[in-house]
Order: structure tokens, then sequence, then C-alpha cells
């Protein structure tokens, strides 16, 4: 074991000498079925709310999925009226001026709370631009979260205080880092499982595939997560790749690979906390597709109807999230008006938040473009630092 | 300063802070100084980390029981285990946004670049996150990691194997750049490298890898405890590599050699030139390089690297900012041609050598 200059989480002693024989082992299949996705992608609730019945949902020997426990799902919903209620308010905030950009995840919010939900505390997650719902669910400040956006600093959140990798607008290279985080806990013994978030269009990045072929290689426990929501800004997937799907790239790695509906919160939480608990006892990476839509344009500068026809949208509508799980917990007796109405409130109060905290006119000290580039600015920062404040004190002394 | 810590191509005392301590434990040392390659000095710091803190760990491609291509990481596997020094699959970016996740991790990762040229794949985990993620993040996240590059010409290489690129590193902030040229520093800055909390891009001269100096590791061992322990080190200081009173010749990484060769014709003709050896070209030491050039007010900047928008250029414009007044002729730089990398045969013609660096001296608007 390896030790290193930071404090160790707690490891656990009686986990089981897991690999991806003893997955098998423990399943009974081989190890192409293993990797290999289900010939379907997962889905436990339909579009209208229903539970799909069992022989129906996608799954397969070594692909099975329970139904997670009820504060599981009701928990997570939540958490899916708060991230729909955040990307709301934050786009309306960029439509008022008080934020430079919004990259929504409208529409894949189901997949923003499952990648929050199904980590412990102790694990750590690497998001991309468009996952600030997820940070979110996450624990992060949400104003914090903005700060990126809002334009005062390149980020706003200390990453070490909820395990939250900074978010990464070159595709993909987030990856690599979530890798280097999981390898310096297995060497240290720790039982960390990184979640690495990408989308449909970065997987044709060369770093993706570093990043895969590095996890598997090392053994490491990443749960790489692609949010296939069908468009790279205008590009459909249909030009990224022809593979069968994007999940079954994981064979080529020698990992497993998974399909699941990106807007079913209940087969993401079943799907995701699976892969978690196998990458912690020790089977590897795993790679997890959702099947999702975004719904709005890439962000407030782009132009969707250029590239896509409205009838598509009208279709992914149909296929909401939200609704769906709405409808699912009401039947099954989980949810009702009263719980609803506080669940709404919560999503008022972080609205509110937002509303504050990005309407607050925080004032930047240009002091800070030199102090945080190294340890320690250099002389000849130190001197530029001089120049800038010369010449802001002889701009002051003119006023 | 103990005569046994000096070496052949080191002459000053400007970076070495030896120690009554340092002296005194060299002295009980039995061996002295000995003959020692660059090779060996950059391998011992490795070594010496390790020993001294787990967290330092080494990979990169064939670093593990091969020892690398030029045998740097020679034994590191063998002494420290395959979880501490080990091979990657062959992806430089891999290796790269790895060493980013790890240092974030409490790690301090010591990676190789196998080669100048095979480090591009990688330009963009260096470029965006590499040297970002302290600004990015305020100093929350530290990225205490070392990418060495076996770096430059001069081996008669082939294609992609003799680039200098320290201008690409140089040119981003957030980066900190060495060069060492003597072994000595080969020793000292890398081990002050792996001690940064900050970045650091090790570029080390592959044609000076099996160049010897007689030094001493032990006194250097005590040298970097007793650095460590006082809370100072040589970094960003240039050193007077050979005192002179008529021209300075400013250089760093493979050209210091080279321009102390220079500068050892040019006395023999009774031209006394002074060499400064930048050692690091970030942070860079204006002070030393200013200090000589007012002295001597004639100064040649010698670089492998093309001369097009180089680290020469930029030590030729922040010299003149600083020394207009004391400089008695146009700074020159004497660099390579602004042509790819040449092949083998042709490589001669490319680099700076004695003859074009004296040539340059010439044309300092001498008097006489």
């Amino acid at each position: 074991m390896i030790s290193a200059n930071r404090v160790a989480p707690p490891k656990s002693e009686d986990k089981p000498a897991g690999t991806i024989a003893g997955s098998l082992r423990r399943f009974g299949i081989s190890e192409e079925d293993y990797m290999l996705p289900a010939r379907h992608q997962i889905q436990m609730v339909s579009p209208d709310g229903a539970l799909v019945p069992l022989d129906e949902q996608g799954t397969q020997p070594g692909h099975e999925y329970p139904i997670p426990a009820d504060q599981e799902l009701a928990t997570a919903y939540e958490q899916l009226v708060i991230g729909r209620r955040v990307n709301d308010q934050n786009s309306a905030l960029v439509r008022q001026g008080r934020m430079a950009v919004y990259p929504s995840s409208h529409g894949q919010e189901a997949c923003q709370v499952a990648a929050a939900l199904c980590l412990s505390g102790g694990d750590w997650m690497f998001p991309t631009y468009r996952d600030s719902v997820a940070i979110m669910a996450r624990g992060v400040d949400p104003v914090q979260v903005m700060t990126l956006f809002r334009g005062d600093w390149h980020g706003g959140y200390n990453p070490n205080e909820r395990n939250v990798g900074i978010q990464s607008t070159p595709l993909t290279t987030q990856l690599l880092h979530a890798v280097g985080v999981a390898h310096a806990a297995k060497l240290r013994g720790e039982e960390t499982v990184v979640l690495a978030m990408c989308g449909d269009g970065a997987t044709s990045e060369g770093d993706f595939h570093e990043a895969l072929n590095f996890a598997a290689v090392f053994k490491l426990p990443v749960i790489f997560f692609v949010q296939n929501n069908k468009y790279a800004i205008s590009v459909p997937l249909a030009h990224q790749s022809v593979a069968p799907s994007l999940a079954h790239k994981a064979v080529g790695y020698g990992m497993a690979g998974e399909r699941v509906d990106g807007n079913d919160l209940v087969a993401l939480l079943a799907v995701l906390g699976r892969a978690v608990k196998l990458a912690r006892e020790g089977s590897g990476p795993l790679l997890v597709e959702a099947h999702t839509y975004r719904m709005q344009a890439h962000t407030n500068a782009d132009d969707a109807t250029r590239y896509r026809e409205d009838s598509e949208v009208v279709e992914w509508q149909a296929k909401d999230p939200l609704a769906r799980m709405r409808t699912y917990l009401t039947d099954r007796g989980l949810l009702d008006d009263a719980v609803e109405s506080r669940i709404a409130e919560r999503a008022e109060v972080v609205a509110a938040q937002l509303r504050e905290g990005l309407s607050e006119d925080l004032s930047v000290d240009p002091q800070d473009l030199f102090k945080y580039v190294f340890s320690s600015p250099t002389r000849q920062l130190e001197e530029q630092s001089a120049l800038l404040a010369d010449e802001l004190s002889r701009e002051e002394a003119t006023k | 300063m103990s005569a046994t810590i000096t070496t052949s191509s080191e002459a000053n005392g400007n970076v070495s802070a030896a120690t009554a301590k340092a002296a005194a434990r060299a002295a009980a040392s039995e061996g002295g100084p000995q003959s020692v390659t660059l090779a060996r000095a950059i391998n011992a710091a490795m070594v010496d980390a390790m020993e001294t803190d787990r967290a330092v760990i080494v990979f990169g491609e064939d670093v593990g029981l091969l020892g690398g291509v030029f045998r740097i990481t020679d034994g590191l596997t063998k002494t420290f285990g395959d979880q501490r020094c080990f091979d990657t699959p062959l992806a430089e970016s891999g290796i790269v946004g790895m060493a980013v996740g790890m240092a974030m991790n409490g790690m301090r990762p010591v990676i190789e670049m196998q080669f100048d040229a095979f480090a591009y794949p990688a330009f963009e985990q260096i470029v965006s996150h590499v040297a970002k993620m302290h600004n990015r993040t305020k100093g929350a996240v530290k990225l205490p990691m070392v990418i060495r590059i076996p770096y430059a010409g001069g081996i008669g290489g082939v294609e992609h194997h003799c680039d200098s690129s320290e201008a690409y590193y140089a040119h981003t902030a957030g980066l900190k750049v060495y060069a060492p040229a003597t072994v000595a520093d080969g020793y000292r800055m890398l081990r002050e490298a792996i001690d940064s909390d900050d970045p650091v891009i090790f570029l080390e001269p592959k044609k000076l890898y099996w160049s010897k100096d007689l030094v001493d590791l032990e006194v250097l061992r005590a040298q970097h405890a007793d650095n460590v322990e006082a809370g100072t080190s040589s970094e960003g200081r240039a050193a007077v590599a050979r005192p002179g009173t008529d021209a300075t010749l400013i250089a760093y990484g493979p050209s210091v050699s080279t321009a102390l060769a220079a500068a050892a014709a040019a006395a023999e003709e009774g031209r006394s030139l002074e060499v400064i050896d930048v050692r690091s070209i970030v942070p860079f030491d204006d002070e030393t390089v200013v200090a000589s050039v007012r002295k001597t007010g004639r100064a040649v900047v010698i670089a492998e690297a093309h001369g097009f928008a180089s680290v020469a250029s930029e030590i030729v414009a922040r010299v003149q900012e600083r020394c207009f007044h004391s400089l008695a002729a146009p700074i020159r730089r004497v660099t390579g041609f602004d042509v790819p990398y040449p092949a083998p045969k042709l490589e001669h013609f490319y680099l700076p050598g004695v003859d074009r660096i004296l040539d340059a001296v010439d044309d300092l608007q001498w008097e006489d």
C-alpha cells in the first residue's frame, strides 16, 4: 500500500476480492456476455409512468436490476424537481443578462440526479460544463457552481469539499483525471469509486479512448457515464459513431457496458447503483450509456431549429423524465399533493438562492489575476501585478 | 563554499548554498567527488525522492523493467515495486491526464515523456489542465507533478526525436520550466521540481545524458536536505557558469556546454566571456542575467530551438529593456535555423556551434 500526503478515508477490510472473473462466477455468464451490453436498453418505467413488466425491462442473465428502495426513489424525485427548477431558473437568468451563458441539462435531469446519488461521500465525480445539476445534487453550493457561467472566475467551488472535479470544457479530458484519482486511491487501498461524465459527441475524442483503456488496464473503479443526448452542438450521433451503441465500445477495452433509458430515473438509479457496487467490489471500470435528449439548444448562443425538426423535440417531450417519475410515484402511493408542494417549496428556495446570488453585483479583484498562477507569484508576476496596481491607482486619482 | 561540490562546468557559488552542516557531512562521507553522468544524477534524484516521500511515483512508457529508453528510471521498479514505478499504455495524453488526477488525490507523480516530440499528444492536458488547475480553483487544487522530457538534439536522432520544445511550455502561464545543464543540477533541480507544489516541465538535454562531471551525490543529498529544512531552494536562479568581463553568453540546457566551449576558445584569443546558465526558464532570473550584461555591455543568447518567437527572443527582449544604456552593441542570438529539425547528416549545420557563437561575438561592435 502506498501512503500519501493526504488523510486516507476509512478502508473496508471485509470487501470480497473482486475481479471480472469473480463477477462471471457470480452471474454464471461468459466474459463476452458480461462485457457486452444487454440486447436492449434497460427501462423500468415507461414514458407514461407505468412499471414495465419484468420480462420487458431489457434485463437478461447477468444484467439484472432490482427496483431501488422507496426512500431512494423519493429522495431522487426531490432532486429531479429541484434540478428542473435550477435549469429553468438559470436559463431565465441568462435571458436577463445576469449570467454569460448556461448549458442547460433540461430533459437530462434524471441522468444528472442519478449520477450524483449513486455515489458515496468519499467517491469522486468528474462533470462537464452541462452537469451543473449533478454537481448541485452532490451538495455543492448552487451559486458557487454558477460562478463559472457568471463570469467572475473560471471556477467557483473547491473540488476537494465534495470530491467533485472542476467542470471541464475540453471534452473528455476530465475522464483521465477521474482515472488518476481512482488510481491514487487504489494504490492506497481506499475503496473510492469515481464517476466520469461525458456526452455522445465526446466519445469521438482521443482522451475518451485513452481514459477507458487506462482504467481497464489498471483495473480501476471508474464508471464512465455517457449521456447520449443525440447532439454534439448541431452534429447528430450518426456522424460521431456507427458502432451498434456507445455502450458496445466497452467490450473493446475489456470492460462491461450497459445501455439505459436516460429519462427513466428508476432504471438509472438501478443501473448506476449496480455499476458503482461492482466497481467498488473490484470488477474494474464500467461504461454506462444513457439515452436522453437535449431539449434545449446547446447554449443560449445556439439555434437548434437550424439542425433538428420540432417534431423530434415534441416526440421527446412525451418521454420527459419528470412527468414520468411523478406519475409512477403517485401511482405507487409514494407521492401526494402535500409532498409535491413541499418539494416545490424546496425547489423555490434553491431558485431564490440562485436569483439572489447571481444578482449580487460582486466586485472582482484584479489582483486575483496574479495570485493563483503558481503557489506563490514569480518576480515577473509581481512586477505585472504592481504595473496593474499603478494603472488602477492613476485611474482612481483622475476620477 | 566547499570545493567538493564544485563541478568542472559549474564554477560559481550562486546556486549551491552549502551549509557548514552539509560540508561536515561531506567530510565524513567516504566517497568524495566521483565521475557521475547526468543520467545517473537524475536517477539518483528520483530514488532519493521516492525514499523520502511515498507519494512520489514514476510512470510512463518503458520506464518499468526496461528502465526507460535512456535508462533514466533504471532500477526504480526493482527497488520500489511495480506500484510505484510502472509502465502505462502507450498514450501520452493518458499519462499526463492520469497524473493530473493522481496529483489531485495526494500523489506526486514524476512522469516521463519518451521524447520531446512524443509529448505533443499530451499538449492539451498540459496547457488546458496542468497549467490552469491551480488558477481555476484559486489554489484549492495543487498539481505537484513533474513532466520529464528528454529533449533537444545533437545525438543524430531520427525525425521527431530532437525537438527543442521549451517555447511552447514557457509561453503557457502556470508551468514552471527547468532546463538543467550540469550533472549536479540534474540532481538538484529534479529534487526541487519534485518538491514543488507547482507543475514542472523538466527538460533533460539528451545529448548530455552520458556526459560526466565530478560530483559528490552525498553532498548534493545533504544540501537538499538542508535546503528543505531551511525552506530555501535554487529555484528560479541562474548561475554564472564561467566568469568573464568582455561579453556575456546566455544559454540553457544543451547549449551551456557549447557556450562554455566558445568561452574557452575566446579566452585563447584574449577575450574574456562570461557564461550564464539560465537553469530555470520559468521562473526566469532577470537579476543575474541583467547584472552580467550591465557589467560586460555585450551579450549573445544561445539556444538550439528555432530563433523565431523563441525563449532566446524573450531573453533578448528582457535584457534590452533592462540594460539598454549599458549596451555597446545590439544583443545577438545564435539559435537553430527556422527549419524543421534536420536529419542526422545535416544537424551539425543547424546546431549552434562554437564558430557561429564566436562569429556573433566578433560582431558585437568592438572598438579595436
